[in-house]
């Protein structure tokens, strides 16, 4: 299969990825949303590895940092459910439009 | 091969370190010193003193070409080829210098024990004046342009915090400020003569700018000597600069007499004979000297001829005996050590009688207007005599040290150009009148006062007078003593002395010993004689034979108008500085106001603005955060492509 079969899908998970974080209230979806837009690109990052690779090589430079990705997605996850979960607690409301207190 | 090798000349820094150290003690001590600091501070002036009359018995005994001696002190900066240190030149001219300075200045210090009896803060007065001291002889020994210049700086700031001594005093504070602002204006001479120095000789030690005087163009030379001309003029109270002496009197009496008469105010003197060699070569600058000294001489006798007050009739005629000192020192050769002659039977009885006119003013409650006074001559014998030989020294009495100092004078500017000779003669005259008017008015005459227990039907001040204690006295009959005697004795061999210095090409030729019998041979010194004669005569019609004197001065003529006030000298200022420099800094004041600050203000402004409108965009919706991120982003991805297509 081409491959820019895997980008194309990568370019539309990205774009639903943004579209949620825009217009999606609920901070648990648009924070869903962001980990789409993490794994569009780390589907790209793959997908151009191997086609730098080639005929000849063998090349896995895009598949590391795809795990890079992971696990600093991983440990952002861990943050920035527990500032949701912090924020719910004290407020009942896990809208992202409800917390717009830092502001001019 | 000089004297540096001795011990006393290798320990020469002690003379300015010993009065240095005693203003030290009595300044930070304070209040902790009222008891005693009178006495440390008449110690270490004494010691100086002793210290300079040491070196100089030295210099005498040495042999004439072993006698300038320049002492190394410390090297302040050592790099490359550029080489600054310090060093006190003592040489025939200085020692003198050093003898009066200390010789002078222990008996005011040992006067103003007596004087400042009743003063809270005597030892801070005593600590000034050892301050002056120590400034006065590093001005005088200093071996550059340069350290000459702090010492030059401290006996003005030394000069301002006597002035200005009775600070609770406005007229004093203020007067204190105007010598010191005054003296400003000089001391940019003296920094732009330097600075011309080091730009053409590449030097400003005395023996390197001597040696290459020769070689400076005579454009550069002029420009040096008028400079030094202006700080003279600002140091010696001349003409342009001469207001600040006249209100200087609000000073206590001592410090009148030997900073504003004998010591400091003769340093303009000093530094223009120091400079023999620049103005030998420039004689447009020397002619400069002359003619300021003229005009002085004349302007400050005018104004000693009008004033009641005795201070600063005395400070009148201070400003006309330096003037003839500058005549003297712009004339040049020879004269050179005419200057410092006069300088220094001056320094004596000027000195003297500034001590008198305190001593009177002892016993009359510090009263100084000689309208109120009259006939002391009963009540204080002492200050009588000695006050009169002080007289009888400054109009040139027969014999009496003026006679010597001003003929020579008088002689050498007849000989530089008839017109100044006959104004230094008229000069003559008028200090012959205005000094009978004053021993007339103080001493002589009928009393215009009344003792307490007396009937007192006009309304008369009442006054006890009474002789002043013996410290008091005793400075004054030492300073009689020189006013008598120190023409005579010095009359022969100032000139041989200071030969080396005055003239240093020609060691070895003297044109300076025919004194004695010059002042009877020569007939312009008759003629000076009979002026003399006339204005004590015209003194002696106008203000003896037992007139009545007015306790209120009455409606002066022109002539007096113009001399009581100073010749207009303060309006003079006002008008061509004062008041444009002020409308001046108020122009600029309205535009630093209105232009820059506006400019800052103004700016401030418009970012505060934008930024009130700019910071709406900080909605606190982490959504439209999100779009306007997303927007950027495309915005420049789109750059990226369009750049990349083009």
């Amino acid at each position: 299969m081409s491959p820019e079969n895997y980008l194309i899908l990568s370019a539309i998970l990205f774009s639903i990825g943004i579209f949620g974080v825009m217009v999606r209230r609920n901070a648990l979806v648009a924070f869903m949303s962001i980990e789409l837009m993490l794994n569009a690109s780390n589907l790209a990052l793959v997908t151009f590895s191997n086609m730098h690779a080639g005929n000849s090589g063998f090349v896995l430079d895009g598949q590391i940092f795809a795990f890079f990705v992971m696990v600093v997605a991983a440990a952002e996850v861990v943050v920035g459910l527990a500032i949701i979960v912090s924020i719910f607690r004290t407020r009942r409301s896990a809208s992202v439009d409800d917390a717009s207190l830092l502001k001019f | 091969m000089d004297l540096s090798h001795t011990i006393m000349f290798s320990y020469a820094w002690l003379l300015i370190a010993i009065p240095l150290a005693g203003a030290t003690i009595l300044l930070l001590l304070g209040s902790a010193a009222k008891k005693w600091g009178h006495w440390l501070g008449t110690a270490v002036a004494l010691a100086s003193f002793v210290y300079g009359a040491c070196l100089f018995a030295e210099m005498f005994l040495a042999p004439a070409e072993q006698r300038a001696t320049d002492v190394p002190v410390y090297t302040l900066i050592d790099v490359g080829t550029w080489h600054v240190t310090f060093g006190l030149l003592i040489d025939q001219l200085s020692v003198l210098f050093i003898l009066l300075i200390t010789g002078v200045g222990s008996l005011i210090h040992i006067y103003s024990i007596g004087y400042m009896a009743h003063d809270e803060r005597r030892s801070r007065f005593f600590g000034y004046l050892n301050l002056f001291i120590a400034a006065m002889l590093l001005l005088v020994t200093a071996d550059s342009y340069l350290l000459m210049f702090f010492g030059w700086e401290g006996v003005g700031l030394a000069s301002y915090l006597l002035i200005s001594f009775w600070q609770e005093r406005p007229a004093a504070a203020a007067a204190g400020k105007k010598a010191f602002v005054m003296n400003r204006i000089g001391d940019l001479g003296v920094i732009l003569a330097m600075s011309l120095l080091f730009t053409t000789v590449g030097s400003v030690q005395y023996s390197e700018v001597f040696a290459a005087a020769n070689r400076i163009p005579v454009a550069t030379a002029t420009l040096i000597g008028f400079f030094l001309l202006l700080g003279a003029c600002g140091k010696s109270a001349q003409v342009p600069l001469q207001a600040w002496l006249l209100d200087a009197m609000e000073g206590p009496t001592p410090v009148s007499a030997l900073i504003h008469a004998a010591t400091m105010v003769t340093a303009g003197v000093y530094v223009i004979t120091r400079s023999g060699a620049i103005f030998d070569h420039a004689p447009a600058a020397a002619t400069g000297v002359v003619i300021v000294g003229t005009v002085t001489m004349l302007a400050g006798a005018w104004i000693g001829t009008s004033k009641d007050d005795i201070k600063k009739a005395l400070a009148g005629s201070t400003m006309s005996q330096i003037g003839y000192m500058m005549m003297a020192a712009g004339i040049g050769g020879p004269a050179y050590a005419y200057a410092i002659f006069h300088l220094l039977t001056h320094g004596f009885f000027k000195a003297n009688m500034f001590l008198g006119a305190g001593s009177v003013m002892h016993g009359m409650d510090d009263d100084v207007n000689m309208r109120r006074m009259g006939g002391l001559a009963k009540f204080m014998r002492i200050t009588t005599v000695t006050f009169a030989m002080g007289y009888l020294a400054i109009i040139g009495f027969p014999l009496f040290s003026g006679f010597f100092s001003k003929d020579h004078i008088i002689v050498a500017a007849f000989g530089y150009n008839p017109v100044i000779g006959i104004c230094a003669m008229i000069g003559a005259l008028i200090t012959a009148y205005y000094m009978t008017r004053m021993m007339l008015l103080t001493f002589y005459g009928k009393r215009r006062w009344v003792e307490p227990q007396e009937a007192n039907p006009n309304r008369l001040p009442v006054r006890h007078p009474h002789e002043s204690p013996l410290t008091m006295t005793i400075p004054l009959i030492v300073l009689a003593l020189f006013s008598i005697g120190a023409g005579l004795l010095m009359n022969h061999w100032i000139g041989q002395w200071l030969h080396p210095v005055t003239d240093p090409a020609h060691p070895h030729e003297v044109t300076f010993g025919e004194g004695l019998i010059e002042a009877f041979t020569n007939p312009l010194a008759w003629i000076t004689l009979v002026l003399v004669a006339i204005g004590i005569g015209l003194g002696w019609l106008v203000f003896g034979r037992n007139r009545d004197i007015p306790l209120e001065a009455p409606r002066p003529n022109l002539a007096e108008q113009i001399g009581r006030n100073d010749l207009y000298g303060d309006a003079i200022n006002n008008a061509a500085v004062v008041h444009p420099f002020l409308a001046g800094t108020e122009g600029v004041a309205k535009a630093d106001e209105g232009i820059i600050d506006g400019v800052a203000v103004g700016s401030a402004g418009v970012i505060g603005g934008l930024s009130t409108q700019l910071k709406r965009a900080q909605t606190g919706y982490v959504r439209s955060y999100a779009v306007t991120m997303t927007a950027g982003v495309i915005v420049v991805g789109l750059v990226l492509i369009l750049g990349q297509l083009a």
